[in-house]
């Protein structure tokens, strides 16, 4: 196998997958925000039904 | 079923990815003068054409959305858009260090370059513009026509390589050049595993997005309420 530019080569497909990833990354952080905010809202509700 | 339906694309593109990366790494032939380095272009045109399709939705949403006043395809324009905006920064950057070994620069401005660093910023302005608007009506329609407006660049991006002279290749696949037939049909699986996973964020993200809308309208009646 032709062993030239592999270290440039190694960079790109790094970077691809590191964009994809910090995408995932992201997507997983909203959903946890998603989350904490039915939650809040769970106890907005249950606030109100006790008063 | 939606759930289901995520599962099984993220198997068949992670499936299919693993195919890909052996064949691109241990089964195809080395290219001559490029060395390794040609191998980005599995990822590097993949990743274009994805971001180029999910920009043609993205812009049919947004005239759905303009047409209908349905907040779903609102919803999908800034799933689709988000998602695309990830594969063109994916596309930016693996052609930039494409470009380093194979003309000596990082970056040019040529027709091809320019025209998608533009594309890039106009959707991350798209995104930025949603978040600058706290009515819902007002932010989808809004987003929708800047979205139509942010779409006129991509038939510039695609053709720039057919209407300009650039330092960008000419096209391969459609432009009469010649490729081993082992590698066009990697670079076409992998545009397909590459579509697989884009469908499989997009469907996520249009999940949380629905989600957050009726997480906000809920919010809304329950301080009308009070």
């Amino acid at each position: 196998m032709d062993t030239r530019n592999f270290t440039f080569m190694f960079y790109g497909f790094l970077a691809a997958w590191l964009i994809l990833v910090v995408y995932v990354l992201m997507l997983v952080a909203r959903e946890r925000k998603i989350s904490d905010q039915i939650k809040s809202l769970r106890s907005m509700m249950d606030f109100k039904d006790h008063k | 079923m939606r759930e289901k339906v995520i599962y099984a694309l993220g198997v068949a593109a992670a499936l299919l990815l693993a195919r890909n990366l052996y064949s691109i790494f241990m089964v195809l032939p080395d290219e001559a003068s490029q060395g390794m380095i040609y191998r980005i272009i599995f990822f590097h045109v993949p990743a274009a054409i994805t971001a180029m399709l999910g920009a043609f939705v993205a812009a049919f949403a947004s005239i759905m959305f303009l047409v209908t006043k349905n907040f779903r395809y609102d919803s999908v324009a800034v799933s689709v858009t988000e998602v695309g905006l990830a594969f063109l920064a994916a596309n930016l950057v693996t052609g930039s260090i494409w470009g380093r070994i194979i003309w000596g620069i990082w970056w040019t401005w040529d027709a091809r370059l320019t025209s998608a660093l533009v594309c890039w910023l106009l959707y991350a302005g798209y995104l930025m513009l949603r978040h600058a608007i706290e009515e819902p009506t007002a932010r989808a329609r809004i987003a929708a026509v800047f979205n139509i407006f942010a779409f006129a660049d991509v038939p510039i991006v695609i053709f720039s390589i057919k209407w300009w002279r650039t330092q960008h290749p000419q096209p391969v696949f459609w432009g009469g050049g010649s490729i081993d037939p082992a590698m066009k049909s990697t670079a076409v699986l992998n545009l397909v595993a590459l579509m697989l996973l884009a469908a499989v964020l997009v469907l996520i993200r249009l999940r949380q997005e629905e989600v957050q809308r009726e997480i906000d309208s809920l919010r809304r009646y329950a301080h009308a309420v009070v």
